[in-house]
C-alpha cells in the first residue's frame, strides 16, 4: 500500500491518501493551486512546512526511488521541436529504461500517432504532442502517475483512448493523480476526487 | 545547544535578541574608533618615509580585512541555510552582502586616495587592489543575482549556491592576481604591507579592527532586523509585536 | 526495466545534443563568427602595425574567447528548461549532475572547440608566430573548459530569470578571470621563449577542480530553476 500525508503553506492543512488501483482527481477553480499542489508532491516544489510520503518513507529522503516510481506530466509536453516524434519518445525513454523500437512504434499505435512518427515535432498539431507526451507516461512504466490537466487539446477519440490507457494502469495497481477540469471515468469505484476551494 | 540553536533561529527570538544587542555592539564600536582615530591620527608617530599618509591605512586595512571576512560569513551563512533549511541564515548572509559591498568599496576608494601621494596615480593595478575590485564584482552579482528573483525563497537558495562557488574561487582569483602582477613588475614587496611596524603604529591599528568588528555586529543587528521584518510581514507575532508598543 | 548505466546516460545526452546542434546548426555557428569579429574590432580600433598588435595579442585572443563563450552560454540551458524537458530530467531518477555535465561537454564541443581550431588563423591575424599556436590552442583547450563549466553554473541560476543574459555575464566574468590570467600569460610567456608549464598546469589544475565541483554546483542551481 502506498501512502501519502500533504500539507502545504499556500493550500493549507491538505491530507490526502492515495493507495494502488487508484485515481485521484483534483478540481477546483482556476488559481487555486492544483498545478502548485502536484509539482509539490512531485517534489518539484519545497514545502513550506508538511511531508510527502512514498510507500512509508519521506520523499526528501528517498528522492532517487522514488522519482523512479514516478511519471509527471507538466503543462509543457517536454517535447524538442526540431527532433521527431519517434526520436523524442526514444530519447526520453531511455533515460529512464531499456526500450525495444519494437515498443516505441505499437504505442505510438496505440495512441494513434503513428502516422506521424518521423516528422518533426514542429510539424504536429497541440492534441497530437499532447499524445506524443502521454505516450512516454505508458513507456515508462511507473507506479505513480502524476498528470496536471492531461486531456488538454485532446479531440474525443483522444480522450476516451485515454481514458482506456488509465483505466488498465489501474487495474495493473498503479496510482494516479490527476489536476482536471473535466472528470475522467465517471462513476467507477475506485475513483476519487479531491476538491480545492479558493 | 542543538535547543538554543533552534530557539535562536525562530524569527521572533532573534529580532528581539538582536534589538537587545544592538547597544552592546554600537557603543563600544563608536569608543573605539574615537580611541583608534585618536591613536592612528594624533598618537602615532609619523612615518620615516611616507610622512602622515601613511595615517589613512587606519581606515584601509580594517576595512578590507572585514571585505573579505564578511564575504566569508556570507557565504558560510548561506551555505548552513542550504544545508539546513535555516532562513535565519539565509536573512543574515542577504543582510551582509550590502555591508561588506560598503567595506570594499571604502577599501577601493582609501587605497586610491593612499596611492595618490605614494605612486603619484591614483590607480595602480596592485595585486590586493586587484582582487579588492574583483570581490566587489563578487558582491555585486551575489546583489544582482539576489534582486532578479521575485520569491525570496528561491532568491536565498540561489544566491546561496553563488556565494559557495564565489568562496571556494577567492583563493583562485587571489593567487592568480598575485601572480599575475609578480610577472608584471618583478618581485617587489607590496606597497601597502609594512613589513615591520612600530608598536606605537600597531596599536591605534588594531584598536581600529576591533571597532570596525564591532560596527559590523552593531549595523548586522540592525540590518537583520530589517530582513526579519520584511520576510515575515504577514506573520501573526508581527502584529502583536506592533500593537504592542 | 534497466535504466541506462552512467556511460549510457552521457552517450544518450551526448547524442542528443549533436543531434539537436546539427538541426539547427546556424545557432552553433554564430559564437565562432562572434569570436572572430571582436578580434577583427581591435585592430580597427587600436592599430594595424602587427608590432604592436603582438604585444597584445594573446589578450585578445582570449578576451574575445571569453565574450564568445558566456554568448554560447544563454542558450545552453534554456530551450531544455522552457519546454519542460529539464524538469522531467530532475524527475528521471538519473543523477542531474552527471546529466548537465554531459549538456555541458556537448556544449564545449560545439563552442569552445571550435575555438581552438579557428586560434591560429585568428592569431596569425593579430601577428602572433606559428611558434606560439600549440600554447594558444592548448591554453584556450583547457581554458574554455573551465570557462564553460562556470559558465554553466551560471547559466543554471539564471535560467529562470527574465532577462537574465546581462545577470550571467556579471555574475561569470568575475570568476572566470583566473582563467583569463593563466591562459593570457601562456600565450604571452610562450611569445617570449619562456616556460609554459607552470601557467598550463595551474589551467588543467582549475579544469579538473571545476570539473569535480561544479556539476554539483549545476544541479543544485537546476533544482532551483525548474522550480518555477
Amino acid at each position: 500500500m502506498h501512502l501519502w500525508r500533504g500539507d502545504k503553506h499556500l493550500l493549507r492543512g491538505i491530507d490526502l491518501a492515495l493507495h494502488r488501483g487508484e485515481l485521484l482527481q483534483v478540481v477546483g477553480p482556476n488559481g487555486v493551486g492544483k498545478t502548485s499542489l502536484l509539482r509539490c508532491i512531485a517534489g518539484l516544489l519545497p514545502m513550506e512546512s508538511g511531508e510527502v510520503k512514498w510507500s512509508g518513507q519521506d520523499i526528501r529522503k528517498s528522492r532517487d526511488e522514488y522519482t523512479r516510481a514516478l511519471s509527471y506530466l507538466a503543462h509543457t509536453n517536454a517535447l524538442k521541436n526540431e527532433l521527431t516524434a519517434l526520436e523524442n519518445l526514444r530519447f526520453s525513454v531511455s533515460l529512464l529504461r531499456h526500450v525495444t523500437p519494437q515498443a516505441l512504434v505499437e504505442t505510438l499505435e496505440r495512441l494513434q500517432i503513428s502516422q506521424c512518427s518521423d516528422l518533426p515535432v514542429r510539424a504536429l498539431s497541440a492534441g497530437q504532442k499532447r499524445r506524443l507526451a502521454i505516450a512516454r507516461i505508458l513507456l515508462s512504466e511507473t507506479t505513480l502517475w502524476i498528470l496536471d490537466e492531461p486531456i488538454t487539446n485532446l479531440d474525443a477519440a483522444g480522450i476516451a483512448l485515454f481514458e482506456a490507457c488509465v483505466a488498465q494502469h489501474l487495474e495493473r495497481g498503479g496510482a494516479v493523480l490527476t489536476a482536471a477540469h473535466q472528470l475522467l471515468l465517471k462513476g467507477e469505484p475506485n475513483v476519487r476526487t479531491l476538491e480545492l476551494r479558493p | 545547544m542543538w535547543l538554543w540553536f533552534h530557539k535562536l533561529s525562530s524569527p521572533p527570538h532573534a529580532y528581539r535578541t538582536a534589538g537587545r544587542l544592538r547597544p552592546w555592539f554600537f557603543w563600544p564600536a563608536i569608543l573605539l574608533l574615537l580611541i583608534g582615530t585618536y591613536g592612528g591620527l594624533v598618537l602615532a608617530p609619523e612615518d620615516y618615509q611616507q610622512k602622515d599618509a601613511f595615517r589613512i591605512l587606519y581606515v584601509h586595512v580594517p576595512s578590507a580585512s572585514m571585505s573579505l571576512m564578511v564575504y566569508v560569513a556570507l557565504a558560510v551563512a548561506a551555505a548552513i541555510g542550504l544545508i539546513w533549511r535555516m532562513k535565519l541564515a539565509h536573512a543574515f548572509a542577504a543582510a551582509c552582502a550590502p555591508v561588506g559591498a560598503w567595506f570594499t568599496v571604502l577599501t577601493l576608494v582609501t587605497g586610491s586616495i593612499y596611492g595618490k601621494p605614494m605612486w603619484g596615480t591614483w590607480w595602480e593595478w596592485d595585486p590586493r587592489l586587484t582582487s579588492e575590485l574583483i570581490l566587489l564584482f563578487l558582491y555585486l552579482g551575489y546583489m544582482a543575482l539576489r534582486a532578479s528573483f521575485d520569491d525570496t525563497q528561491r532568491a536565498d537558495r540561489a544566491s546561496a549556491i553563488l556565494a559557495i562557488v564565489g568562496v571556494v574561487n577567492v583563493p583562485i582569483v587571489k593567487y592568480s592576481v598575485v601572480w599575475w602582477n609578480s610577472l608584471h613588475q618583478g618581485p617587489s614587496i607590496s606597497k601597502l604591507a609594512a613589513p615591520s611596524i612600530d608598536p606605537s603604529m600597531l596599536w591605534p591599528l588594531l584598536v581600529m579592527m576591533l571597532g570596525f568588528v564591532l560596527y559590523f555586529a552593531a549595523v548586522m543587528c540592525d540590518r537583520i532586523r530589517g530582513e526579519i521584518l520584511r520576510r515575515e510581514r504577514n506573520a501573526s507575532w508581527l502584529s502583536e509585536i506592533a500593537v504592542g508598543t | 526495466m534497466t535504466a541506462p548505466g552512467l556511460l549510457g546516460l552521457v552517450r544518450l545526452v551526448i547524442a542528443r545534443d549533436l543531434k539537436l546542434a546539427v538541426r539547427h546548426w546556424d545557432q552553433v555557428v554564430q559564437p565562432l563568427i562572434f569570436f572572430v569579429i571582436v578580434t577583427t574590432l581591435f585592430p580597427l580600433a587600436i592599430s594595424p602595425a602587427l608590432d604592436e598588435l603582438r604585444k597584445i595579442g594573446p589578450g585578445i585572443v582570449w578576451v574575445a574567447a571569453m565574450l564568445a563563450s558566456l554568448l554560447a552560454l544563454e542558450s545552453l540551458f534554456r530551450p531544455d528548461v522552457e519546454d519542460g524537458t529539464m524538469e522531467q530530467w530532475t524527475l528521471s531518477g538519473q543523477p542531474l549532475s552527471i546529466m548537465l555535465l554531459a549538456k555541458t561537454f556537448t556544449h564545449w564541443l560545439l563552442a569552445g572547440l571550435p575555438l581552438v581550431a579557428i586560434s591560429p588563423l585568428v592569431g596569425t591575424a593579430l601577428g602572433l608566430p606559428s611558434s606560439v599556436w600549440p600554447v594558444l590552442a592548448i591554453s584556450l583547450a583547457l581554458g574554455t573548459g573551465s570557462l564553460s563549466i562556470l559558465g554553466a553554473i551560471g547559466a543554471a541560476l539564471t535560467v529562470a530569470v527574465r532577462r537574465g543574459s546581462v545577470l550571467l555575464a556579471l555574475l561569470v566574468l568575475p570568476l572566470e578571470m583566473p582563467v583569463l590570467i593563466f591562459g593570457a600569460r601562456a600565450v604571452d610567456l610562450a611569445m617570449h621563449g619562456e616556460s609554459v608549464a607552470g601557467p598550463l598546469n595551474l589551467l588543467a589544475a582549475m579544469l579538473l577542480l571545476f570539473v569535480s565541483l561544479g556539476p554539483i554546483a549545476m544541479a543544485a542551481a537546476m533544482r532551483i530553476s525548474v522550480e518555477s
